[in-house]
């Protein structure tokens, strides 16, 4: 047993926090939005140029004008301002965004981050997630423990091409949550468990070291 | 006082077009996409342009009308995955790319049109993007040296302009059409509606007129590339 996507969606969403300005990344980090917990209020940026996104519009809303970073239509809120590229990314470089939520290839247990490009494959591009995860204040990761073959994603050192280094601050995966340290020294902790997952299984599937805060 | 306004985008940009010129090209996506002065660039023939924009169109519509005519040589973009004809051409060594960070994309066009040289960002450091750049540490955090960019031309599409050219956009439309306004070396802006001077509120103007060359009303399809919906519950 271990959590699936909408559980992952469910325990991240425990991170965000009443007032938090923050921007989610497409794929599981979007489920994110469906499960903000009662009495928290969160403004979410789109780094198109929108603060204050809104959900899906009904059929007859849709606005091609209105779509957010991943190129779908959405909606407005009351509290929504739009702006330039170049204004929404003093929001994310200049540190006035609070929380980002994002997938990733692989993490390491010094906070380096591999989510954009594999070498030899048809590489798309990092869009907005270098100034992502180097301005955000708080940098959460979301992602499978394992590769589709099996291969450990919490990694000594990075494979693959990084994204930044020493970015990350939680990384959740469908076996358990991992504080990391990334400006200090303190190593990686294992902060839970997923329901059904012992300690010797996430320990068999995780390369990096860490220490068990579970007690 | 000159006249700014051109009765179509083809008229809009005769003068201002020659091969290997380099062009900045507004848009997020398919939104807020120049649709008209893209066509009108294919039909001007011109070869080898390296094109400044966030994306790279979709097969058979925006930027990928340029890359089927092979008119472009060079990209720099931050995300270039909706678009097959694109990966086929790159990959075939047909056509340069440049990976930019998406905001560092939009800040370069802002230095650039702002006659700043160079700024330092934390975006990219220690990543491949900042391989062969000067890096800085300032207050014990290391910054990467990136430069502004300008280019030949800049094409933009607002929703509303007036004759003195004048814009303003409309919702996530805005996205780079701002910045690249001001960085090019002359600049072609097609609007939705086009007003007399002085009909816009000179408070609610995102773009004077001093940036745009060339100011043309256009019909826009305003495809979307991403239809979602939120289905209405049945009362």
């Amino acid at each position: 047993m271990a959590w699936t996507r909408d559980q992952l969606a469910q325990r991240a969403a425990k991170e965000l926090r009443d007032g938090f300005y923050v921007n989610l990344g497409i794929g599981i980090p979007t489920l994110v939005a469906n499960y903000i917990p009662d009495g928290v209020e969160v403004t979410l940026q789109s780094e198109n140029g929108m603060l204050g996104m809104g959900p899906f519009p009904y059929e007859d809303e849709i606005d091609a004008d209105l779509i957010n970073a991943g190129k779908q239509t959405i909606t407005a809120l009351k509290k929504t301002s739009y702006f330039s590229s170049s204004d929404s990314f003093a929001m994310i470089r200049g540190g006035h965004i609070d929380l980002s939520i994002l997938g990733a290839m692989e993490v390491n247990d010094r906070g380096d981050l591999a989510n954009w490009m594999v070498p030899g494959k048809m590489v798309k591009g990092m869009g907005g997630a270098m100034d992502l995860v180097a301005g955000v204040k708080r940098v959460v990761v979301v992602m499978e423990h394992t590769s589709k073959d099996g291969a450990s994603k919490l990694l000594k050192k990075c494979t693959l091409p990084v994204t930044g280094i020493n970015v990350v601050d939680l990384v959740i995966t469908d076996l358990g949550v991992f504080e990391i340290d990334k400006h200090g020294s303190k190593p990686m902790t294992l902060t839970q468990l997923a329901d059904g997952v012992t300690l010797e299984e996430i320990t068999a599937k995780t390369e990096a070291a860490f220490v068990n805060a579970l007690g | 006082m000159g006249n700014k306004v051109y009765p179509d985008a083809k008229s809009a940009l005769e003068g201002f077009t020659f091969d290997g010129m380099s062009v900045m090209s507004g848009g997020f996506g398919l939104c807020g996409i120049p649709e008209n002065l893209i066509i009108a660039l294919r039909d001007s023939n011109v070869k080898g342009i390296t094109v400044i924009s966030n994306n790279a169109g979709v097969d058979g519509w925006g930027l990928g009308l340029l890359l089927e005519t092979k008119q472009i040589k060079k990209m720099i973009s931050s995300y270039v995955g909706e678009n097959k004809e694109f990966a086929r051409q790159y990959l075939s060594g047909e056509l340069e790319l440049e990976f930019n960070p998406q905001g560092t994309l939009a800040e370069r066009c802002r230095a650039g049109g702002a006659g700043i040289a160079g700024f330092y960002t934390k975006t990219g450091v220690g990543t491949l993007v900042a391989e062969g750049k000067e890096t800085k540490v300032f207050n014990g955090e290391t910054f990467v040296l990136e430069t502004g960019l300008v280019a030949d031309l800049s094409i933009v599409k607002a929703w509303k302009g007036d004759k003195e050219g004048n814009l303003i956009f409309r919702k996530t439309a805005r996205n780079f059409n701002p910045m690249m306004a001001t960085a090019g070396k002359k600049c072609v802006a097609e609007v939705e509606i086009l007003v007399e001077t002085g009909e816009l509120d000179p408070d609610a103007i995102h773009t004077p007129g001093i940036y745009v060359d060339r100011i043309v009303q256009g019909t826009f399809e305003k495809r979307i590339e991403q239809r979602t919906v939120t289905k209405r519950e049945n009362a």
